[in-house]
């Protein structure tokens, strides 16, 4: 995490003193309080720099986060310790990117009823969003969709592909 | 046994019934020979009659043979005679799909001529085991319109039991067979009509994680199907009008999901509540003036109501949690709803106006989808214990009972007599759903065939 995240700054840093003629370009604003890592340093891990993903983009989230996935347990819309290493790596982003909006799409696994896994996608969507805006985020920049069981991740009937279909996704929107 | 109610109908069989057709004009005399009336009901043999209760146990022998014309003529919808021979193979199909009646073949019965159509031939009829005998003509009017006659007999009585004129366009030719299946079910099982009716449900395509759903609507034997939404949207869960002249109904228009109003004349639709919040489970009030449905704020979401024409929403649950699923009791008095407000999934029934809620549902596992049956007395569901089943209780959550046993059906919905339900089954790993339909018994469980696979079908009233 420690490398992507410097390598993110680097990149950054790095399109910025491309696109901006100004001798000392203007500081980005940094990474939420926790980040440490200078710019410069990890420079080669990830892959961003030189790739071209376009910062503050979809492509640029995508690559920049530890996932734009959070899952949850039966039934639960719980933020566990994975989920909220994700998403801080996510605030991290969208600190960095003030204009970005997203979307966050609640999805289930086909075990619930329809109605209430519309209901309950509503949540998991929900929860994401207010570990995001407890993060510092604008409310205002997310907004949420239930989609229930309709968009399943895995296509399968077993444990693993409703572990992989209990999620939350994080989209940019562009 | 059910008790018939044949006596004082019967005297009212003599003029035409009433005409299914819309804006039919007034009906002519059947000018077929009449036969009398038996005098003297009380003297009669014992009534002939189907236990429902014992479902497919005894079912009932009939002859349905084809139905006559006094005339060959050509009309928009086929010629007279093979109307004749497509209506005795529906009314076949309607009572045997009904799984109280076993029909004998139309196309090995006795040519029925016209004027034997009043006069039955007792003896023949008595020859092939059949207890009950349908026999009816159709006859090609001077303006364009059908006249379907049809007549129930006793066949050890030798009586009629009743009779029915539809006049219908040729566009309905189906629906006067219907009708008269309608009249022989509820003439000798003394339950309501179900078979004039539509199903509106979701056409799916596509593979599992990127269904193509369309609204589509079709007659509750899956003739006359057609699409209504195009599939670009993701649509969940119609729900008939009252009046069936419009759908409620779910739609992610837009990426906004929320409920849409489809008016079937115009094709028009038009969203209910205004604003950005998802709003679902939309199920129409039995008078047709509200929609009672569901809305997420926050990840929280509770029952309203509202205006079927819009406007500010009442709401009617106020717990933290999901309540969702609502449906009234076919006299809006009461609504029964699912709720995870106690932990799990359950069932719950309140006054209309959100006062006295309290749990139905105690048999273990979890409850949704509930749906008051249009007679009152139960409540069909679906229940999550090792796999989706559908069930019904009384209304009170006694008599649970299971009907189905398969790994994933789903959302019941009750034909209007309340002795039929519809429902989605899916397929473990595919995905793939197909729309059935069983009885209360839990015995007659059979697929409605769809053109391409089916989910959320709901069952529409009779057809005026």
């Amino acid at each position: 995490m420690a490398n992507r995240k410097a390598a993110l700054v680097m990149s950054v840093a790095l399109i910025a003193v491309a696109g901006c003629a100004k001798k000392r370009p203007p500081v980005l604003p940094p990474a939420p309080g926790e980040s440490t890592t200078a710019p410069g340093t990890g420079g080669e891990t990830g892959g961003q720099v030189g790739t071209g993903a376009l910062p503050g983009s979809a492509e640029d989230f995508r690559r920049s986060v530890r996932s734009d996935t959070v899952n949850f347990a039966l039934d639960s819309y719980d933020i566990d310790p994975d989920a909220r290493a994700i998403l801080d790596t996510q605030a991290q982003w969208l600190t960095q990117y003030p204009n970005v909006r997203v979307t966050i799409e609640g999805h289930c696994d086909e075990r619930g009823t329809r109605e209430y896994n519309l209901a309950l996608g509503d949540r998991r969507a929900n929860s994401a969003k207010n570990y995001l805006v407890a993060r510092g985020i604008d409310a205002g920049r997310i907004t949420t969709i239930s989609y229930g069981k309709e968009r399943p991740q895995a296509v399968g009937s077993d444990e693993g592909a409703y572990a992989q279909n209990r999620r939350a996704v994080t989209v940019v929107i562009s | 046994m059910l008790k018939l109610r044949m006596l004082v109908a019967l005297s009212g069989c003599l003029a035409l019934g009433p005409l299914v057709a819309q804006e039919a004009p007034p009906p002519a005399p059947l000018d077929v020979p009449q036969v009398a009336v038996p005098a003297g009901q009380d003297q009669a043999p014992p009534p002939l009659e189907v236990d429902v209760t014992g479902g497919i146990s005894a079912p009932m022998p009939i002859a349905i043979p084809i139905m006559p014309t006094p005339a060959v003529q050509s009309t928009p919808a086929g010629s007279t005679d093979d109307l004749g021979r497509q209506m005795a193979e529906i009314v076949t199909a309607d009572l045997k799909n009904s799984g109280l009646f076993t029909p004998l073949q139309p196309g090995q019965l006795r040519a029925v001529v016209f004027p034997e159509v009043t006069a039955p031939a007792y003896d023949y009829w008595g020859g092939t085991g059949a207890q009950a005998l349908v026999q009816g003509f159709v006859r090609s009017n001077g303006d364009g319109t059908l006249t379907v006659g049809c007549y129930l007999y006793d066949v050890f009585s030798k009586i009629e039991l009743a009779r029915q004129g539809f006049v219908v366009q040729p566009s309905d030719w189906r629906r006067a067979a219907h009708k008269c299946a309608d009249t022989v079910y509820t003439r000798l099982t003394g339950e309501g009509p179900y078979f004039d009716s539509r199903i509106v449900y979701v056409s799916e395509t596509g593979p599992k994680n990127k269904r193509i759903k369309r609204l589509a609507i079709m007659d509750q034997d899956g003739a006359n199907h057609r699409f209504l939404t195009n599939g670009q949207s993701i649509v969940l869960t119609p729900r008939f009008a009252p009046n069936q002249q419009s759908i409620v109904y779910m739609s992610y228009v837009g990426d906004q999901p929320a409920i849409y109003v489809y008016d079937l004349a115009s094709g028009r639709q038009r969203k209910v509540v205004q604003g950005v919040s998802l709003t679902f489970a939309p199920r129409f009030s039995p008078d047709g003036r509200s929609i009672l449905f569901s809305m997420a704020q926050s990840g929280n979401t509770d029952l309203y109501r509202v205006s079927a024409q819009g406007g500010s929403p009442q709401r009617l649950t106020n717990s933290p949690g999901i309540d969702t699923g609502g449906s009234y009791s076919p006299d809006g008095s009461r609504i029964v709803f699912e709720s995870d407000r106690g932990g799990s999934q359950q069932l719950y029934v309140m006054n209309a106006d959100g006062s006295n809620q309290r749990r139905i549902s105690f048999g273990g596992g979890r409850y949704g989808t509930p749906v008051w049956s249009p007679r009152g007395d139960l409540i069909a569901f679906t229940r999550i214990a090792g796999g989706f089943k559908i069930g019904v209780m009384n209304a009170d959550g006694g008599g649970e009972k299971l009907l189905t046993d398969a790994w994933g059906d789903e959302g019941p919905s009750w034909a209007p007599n309340g002795r039929v339900l519809t429902f989605l089954r899916s397929a473990q790993g595919s995905g793939r759903s197909q729309v059935w339909s069983v009885d209360l018994t839990g015995v007659n469980e059979r697929r409605i065939g769809t053109p391409l696979d089916g989910s959320d079908p709901s069952w529409g009233p009779v057809r005026p």
